[in-house]
């Protein structure tokens, strides 16, 4: 894993607003995301913050507002948005493998496809990821004879085997049973240990407060308070965050 | 059963009768198979349209011309379809009738694969698309690699059973005096003026036909899913 220098700017969101029908899911939110960050974005459910992350890597469209990623406008027509979220790696709730292919088929099949990568080169890595996460002997499993804590670390594996400079996570651990939480926690943590810029979205309030450098709390469609783990969970300012995490903790 | 044997022989070993089958045969399997190949080229490209249009909003205007075209083929018989492409639009001009049957059958068929590639891709969980375009595939790439293969596998048997109705639909060739294999049960009929062997000599091998092909159908679905469920 490449290791970043803290503070360098990768992703930055300027007044971008989502609006469904009448509804604004997001409602001016402005944010930076610097490289090697570990950002956590917490709130109620219709908050906003699952599509705050969607609209990340587009997606989600934003109704108007800007999104740069290491410098280039996201939002600019005509950008080749494709090129650009092949740095980006998403994690989905349901994990979204995708059921004709084995794991290594599912692990190899965009970098082969869109990096040129030759399938030894390909599946090297893939084989090299795997055992990192302890199932290089599902290698031939098709999704469906994994459990939900296995998949979700395929589905990390997934998107690592493209080599990308940002992972965002949306709900990654909300429809897994309780014990399989704990092995999908344990890859993120490696992961944030090793420096990875992440993006965060979750209800793991104790793993928010022990791995992110940063935390957002978002509602109807706002920021409405960012800060430390420490600082945030410890003496919350706004009303809103107070009723929300003695509702939560 | 002396009287059976002689019928028998009358209706297909006389006077070679039974080359009249033979060669319906021909032209009725001709037919199925090069309709079949137009129907799923039009089928795939109308199913693609559509669906593209249903998910992104995009292609409008070729999104009509496909519901169009829709609506006219699945909302008139295809026997009138026929004989329109016969005696209207090929009216002029001396023409295969084989070609003729071809292209009525095949875009007649092309309607119904569209809706039904239409239903397989649509039947595909939209996290599918979402992991394939967060993977960095463009909307094409992630069709093909990832929504397509998923959709085939679950549209197989009604494409199957698309392709049996299609076998059977071709009966009705001999309105514009295509000798195909109904056709020829009915040749042989006139001439020898009993119906029953000629009639069920032919149905019965409709039916060997589309068992055939159910049963080839079925292997194909138990290869694709092999594993994966």
């Amino acid at each position: 894993m490449e290791h970043t220098n803290i503070g360098d700017s990768l992703i930055q969101v300027k007044n971008i607003k989502k609006q469904f029908g009448e509804k604004f899911a997001l409602n001016d939110v402005n944010c930076d995301i610097n490289k090697g960050e570990v950002v956590f974005i917490i709130g109620p459910s219709g908050s906003g913050k699952s599509t705050f992350l969607r609209c990340l890597n587009l997606l989600e469209t934003p109704t108007s507002g800007q999104i740069f990623f290491e410098g280039n406008e996201l939002t600019k027509k005509g950008v080749n948005v494709n090129a650009l979220r092949q740095k980006m790696g998403m994690v989905f709730q349901h994990f979204n493998l995708f059921p004709h292919k084995t794991i290594l088929q599912n692990l190899t099949l965009a970098p082969m496809k869109l990096q040129g990568v030759s399938k030894a080169d390909a599946e090297k890595e893939a084989m090299r990821l795997l055992k990192r996460v302890g199932l290089e002997d599902r290698a031939d499993a098709y999704p469906a004879q994994l459990s939900g804590g296995q998949k979700q670390r395929i589905a990390i594996v997934r998107s690592l085997c493209m080599k990308p400079e940002v992972m965002l996570f949306d709900e990654p651990t909300s429809a897994l049973d309780p014990e399989m939480v704990g092995e999908v926690l344990g890859v993120m943590r490696e992961l944030a240990e090793d420096n990875m810029t992440m993006v965060v979205v979750t209800h793991e309030m104790g793993f928010a407060r022990e791995v992110a450098s940063r935390v957002i709390f978002m509602d109807q469609g706002q920021i409405v308070e960012e800060d430390t783990p420490e600082e945030l969970f410890a003496h919350p300012k706004s009303e809103r965050l107070q009723n929300f995490l003695s509702k939560v903790l | 059963m002396e009287k059976i044997i002689d019928q028998f022989t009358q209706n297909f070993i006389e006077k070679d009768r039974w080359m009249y089958i033979v060669d319906g045969l021909k032209v009725t399997l001709t037919i199925t198979f090069l309709a079949v190949l137009i129907g799923i080229c039009i089928g795939f490209i109308v199913g693609m349209i559509r669906s593209t249009h249903d998910k992104t909003g995009k292609c409008k205007i070729l999104n009509v011309l496909c519901k169009i075209y829709l609506t006219v083929f699945r909302g008139t018989p295809v026997v009138i379809q026929l004989l329109i492409i016969y005696f209207v639009v090929f009216g002029s001009v001396r023409i295969d009738k084989v070609f003729v049957a071809v292209i009525a059958f095949g875009i007649n068929s092309g309607a119904y694969v569209a809706e039904i590639i239409r239903s397989g891709i649509m039947s595909i969980d939209e996290g599918q698309f979402e992991a394939g375009r967060s993977l960095g595939f463009n909307y094409m790439q992630t069709m093909r690699y990832i929504i397509m293969p998923q959709a085939i596998k679950n549209v197989l048997p009604a494409l199957g059973n698309e392709f049996i109705v299609l076998l059977k639909e071709t009966s009705v060739a001999g309105y514009i005096a295509l000798a195909d294999l109904t056709k020829a049960g009915d040749i042989i009929r006139s001439q020898t003026y009993s119906a029953f062997f000629p009639l069920f000599g032919v149905a019965a091998i409709y039916l060997v036909l589309v068992m055939i092909f159910t049963f080839l159908v079925g292997r194909l679905e138990r290869r694709l899913n092999n594993g994966a469920h």
